[in-house]
């Protein structure tokens, strides 16, 4: 490391210092490694999944069933990326749930005909999609109102949220669905582009984008620092009830664009979408299992990942093994318990909390 | 080496022992054949670094963690399985650092935590009040049992585990830093229990960066390095040098002895013609943390300035103000002439104050962070390249110079900050406030549960900066030894500003009557302390 040639003088503190730096990069690649090695540790999971679905059905590993999985879990997977966001701060919503179906809900009201059940505006549909955003910062900026500055508890008050919000949406259409939803607005979540569904793009594009954020970016990295330790990322001068709020507002983006992935899939939005399936289960399964903490500051997107993909797989590995459907759900919850202890035995003390 | 040391007659069998622990954490190998006798009767004192061992010992001794190798005997007889957790507390029972009761519950309950007594299987709570109050009173200790631990102060919630240790029948005592949270009279009143434990035949294993305190109640000392123990002997028959010398491992290392002329040095004092980094303008505020009332000054770029008081005194809650961590009802600061706005860290920090918190593990650090994010957590605008990205290398660079300059011992400044030894973390958390280049330094406590040699540095380092780069510096503190750096003291009592000692080196004698708000050279009061034995 310390080839430079230096006059005499200085070059024995150098040759220090070279060498001291030399022992931090080392020291900083292994540790790399390592948080690599926990950041994977749901791979073999996966892989045996991978080789349990090929077992059950010849059709597991084709390309329609795969990019079948991957639309169908990409909704899920960018209200992952919400939550995920919002657990890293030490907080908790569940009401992405909420925004999940009332975001778009508001939108398609807004821009189908009467006969579809619209409200009679008939806006154009790009401003649908606008719609759906700004409700989704709505909600994020509500809840974080009143988790931040007005000092109450998130889980209550995103709890309180997730119920008012399913009633609106329930109560704006009066129970019904809303159907024929214009070609623009219901793209994201139908299109494909080739064989590839554009949902899968996008919720990929999400996943990386917002892991480098998180690795890279000051405000990335003040996440960690606020959700690790607030008090002292305060101390350190972090903007503290800023960022807690603007993950907040984040979050429900998120979650709002997740809904209008998954009212473009089906074509329709219902007056129960996102709480009748009840997402914001598998949503914390994911996080969780992916290694994001519930009590904040640790986990990341690669976790999360996986954890996404994970659900996907033994859904879809259930659907085609025929699993009676009456015991499809205590399947599916007896899987995502025995995967969160193999997260825990992989990932050591600090994951599956 | 072995700490046999017998005393002189009656008591043959130790009442705890410790015979060749050898414990690795990773690829730290924490101890090294530890050898260690506790007497009954006899108090030993166990001093050494940060990160000598000395917690890996105490928590071995009180069954939290298996030895790799050795044992753990308690009169004579092999200690308890790990897991059997009340026959191991009948044997030893440890007070640490932080305090361990639960705030919500009574002292009656503290005391007998997880062992009430009980009648038909349900909890007998006359009896375990009339227990409590038993032991409270057999020990001279006069706490009310119905209390709530929450409404007890640091000092009654450090009697009710001691009560709680005594409950259960130990005879045997780990005292892990006791004095860390107590104000000198409550000092006073702890050293005068331990006399009277250890009259009654109690052993007790002292643990303290104090060495004063060690020479005070000590009959016996071990010291502890780099996971051996190096020295034991009787406290009579050794000097504090020696002790020194033996932690730090040889004599040239900066010990406190050296620091104190060096920093006592006569300074030019700053140009009265500047203008002050700092000015406190009949500031005052209500905080439950101790208030403080209509105080004023000023500190000059380069001037060491000094605050210290009673815990209460309002001495912190001063420093948490100027640091922008604390609100104020009335009155102004401002740094290099600018006014603060109350409360805000974030713009504090920006118009260049460094702030080193009181308790380093609510404020100081992010322990799930690495030593290098930790260290630039405040200069992340400053590193950061396009639109706000930065890499992790760039925070590792700026780190370093810090850290080599602090002698931050890690693995790397990859490590995550929650696995340090604690000098080591507050040596993490005075690197985050050094980062931002600050043009006023705010410290509170800044050396509290760190190791001598430790201590001196961070003081130096903390003169050294003010020197070189003509930062102003406000240390709040309690531990008189922070002080010698100072060009002045301030001292504070009941949140008012008391008096000024603006001539170093500071008479110890004087500023303690000046903290207890009595004036230079006036008598001691008559020893007025509720809670002594009678």
């Amino acid at each position: 490391m310390s080839e430079t040639p230096d006059p005499a003088g200085t070059a024995v503190a150098d040759r220090g210092r070279a060498a001291v730096e030399a022992i931090l990069q080392g020291r900083s690649r292994s540790a790399v490694a390592i948080s690599l090695l926990r950041e994977a540790a749901l791979l073999p999971v996966l892989a045996i999944l991978i080789v349990v679905g090929t077992f059950v059905n010849s059709a597991f590993l084709t390309v329609s069933n795969i990019s079948g999985i991957g639309q169908q879990i990409s909704a899920l997977g960018v209200v992952v990326v919400g939550e995920s966001l919002i657990l890293l701060i030490g907080g908790m919503d569940l009401s992405l749930e909420g925004t999940f179906g009332l975001a778009p809900m508001v939108a398609a009201w807004l821009i189908v005909p009467v006969a579809a059940f619209g409200s009679g505006t008939v806006l154009n549909p790009y401003l649908g999609i606008l719609i759906v955003v700004a409700v989704g910062a709505a909600v994020g900026l509500l809840n974080g109102m009143l988790i931040v500055k007005g000092r109450l508890n998130g889980f209550i008050v995103t709890l309180g949220m997730t119920i008012v919000l399913a009633g609106l949406q329930n109560g704006i259409v009066k129970g019904n669905t809303l159907f024929n939803l214009p070609a623009a607005f219901s793209y994201l979540g139908s299109a494909y582009l080739g064989k590839v569904p554009v949902s899968l793009i996008v919720t990929v594009i999400i996943f990386v984008a917002t892991g480098l954020f998180l690795r890279y970016h000051r405000i990335g990295r003040a996440i960690y620092a606020v959700g690790g330790n607030r008090e002292a990322a305060r101390a350190a001068g972090i903007k503290v009830d800023r960022i807690r709020l603007g993950v907040y507002v984040a979050g429900s983006i998120l979650a709002a664009i997740g809904g209008l992935m998954e009212a473009g899939r089906v074509s329709a939005v219902t007056g129960q979408q996102g709480y009748q399936e009840g997402i914001i289960f598998a949503v914390f399964a994911a996080a969780v299992i992916g290694g994001v903490s519930l009590q904040g500051g640790r986990g990341n997107m690669v976790g999360a990942a996986s954890g996404v993909i994970l659900l996907g797989l033994v859904q879809n590995i259930l659907d085609l093994a025929n699993a009676p459907n009456y015991w499809i759900e205590a399947i599916d919850g007896a899987v995502i318990l025995v995967a969160l202890l193999l997260a825990r035995l992989i990932g050591g003390e600090a994951s599956a909390e | 080496m072995t700490a046999n040391l017998a005393p002189a007659a009656s008591a043959a069998v130790p009442a705890a022992e410790a015979a060749g622990i050898y414990k690795q954490f990773g690829s730290t190998q924490a101890l090294r054949g530890v050898d260690l006798t506790l007497w009954p009767g006899r108090c030993l004192g166990l001093v050494g670094r940060n990160g000598a061992g000395k917690s890996t010992l105490v928590s071995i001794l009180s069954g939290i963690y298996p030895a790799d190798r050795g044992e753990v005997r308690f009169d004579g007889a092999v200690a308890p399985a790990l897991g059997a957790v009340g026959a191991w507390r009948r044997q030893i029972a440890t007070v640490f650092q932080h305090s361990m009761v639960v705030p919500g519950l009574t002292v009656a309950e503290n005391v007998f935590l997880g062992r009430q007594p009980q009648r038909a299987g349900l909890v007998d709570w006359r009896q375990m009040r009339d227990q409590a109050a038993q032991i409270m009173s057999e020990w001279g200790f006069s706490i009310d049992v119905n209390l709530a631990c929450a409404d007890l102060t640091v000092e009654q919630r450090q009697i009710v585990e001691i009560a709680r240790a005594l409950a259960s029948g130990t005879r045997c005592l780990l005292l892990d830093e006791p004095t860390a949270a107590l104000e000198r009279a409550g000092i006073e009143r702890l050293f005068a229990r331990v006399r009277q434990l250890t009259a009654n035949g109690v052993a007790i294993l002292y643990i303290s960066h104090h060495l004063e305190e060690v020479f005070e109640i000590c009959q016996d000392v071990a010291v502890i390095r780099d996971g051996e123990l190096v020295l034991t002997g009787a406290t009579a028959g050794l000097s504090k040098d020696q002790l020194v010398s033996a932690m730090v491992g040889s004599n040239v290392a900066a010990t406190r002895a050296d620091l104190a002329p060096e920093a006592a040095r006569q300074r030019s004092p700053a140009a009265p013609a500047q203008e002050p980094c700092l000015v406190i303008d009949h500031v005052s505020s209500g905080s439950p943390g101790g208030r403080v009332t209509d105080v004023s000054l000023e500190v000059r770029p380069g001037e060491r300035v000094g605050v210290t008081g009673l815990l209460s005194a309002g001495v912190a809650t001063l420093a948490r103000i100027v640091a922008g961590a604390a609100p104020y009802e009335t009155g102004r600061v401002l740094v290099a002439g600018t006014e603060l706005t109350a409360g805000r860290r974030d713009l504090n920090l920006k118009a260049g104050v460094g702030y080193i918190p009181e308790d380093r593990q609510a404020e100081g650090f992010v322990a799930a962070l690495s030593v290098a994010e930790n260290a630039t957590m405040t200069i992340t605008d400053w590193l950061a390249r396009v639109a706000g990205f930065l890499r992790p290398s760039t925070r590792a660079a700026a780190a370093a110079p810090l850290a080599r300059r602090l002698s931050i011992v890690s693995a790397g400044l990859g490590q995550i900050s929650g696995e340090l030894s604690g000098g080591n973390q507050q040596k993490v958390t005075v690197a985050r406030a050094l980062a931002r280049e600050p043009r006023l330094i705010v410290a509170i406590t800044p050396t509290r549960g760190v190791d001598v040699a430790s201590k001196s540095l961070l003081l130096a380092e903390l003169a050294r900066v003010t020197d070189e780069t003509g930062a102003g510096l406000l240390l709040a503190s309690d531990e008189l030894d922070d002080l010698v750096i100072c060009d002045r003291v301030i001292v504070l009592v009941r949140g008012e500003r008391f008096t000024e000692f603006t001539d170093p080196p500071f008479d110890r004698e004087a500023l303690i009557a000046a903290t207890e708000g009595m004036a230079r050279g006036t008598d001691l009061p008559p020893d007025s302390n509720p809670e002594r034995p009678r």
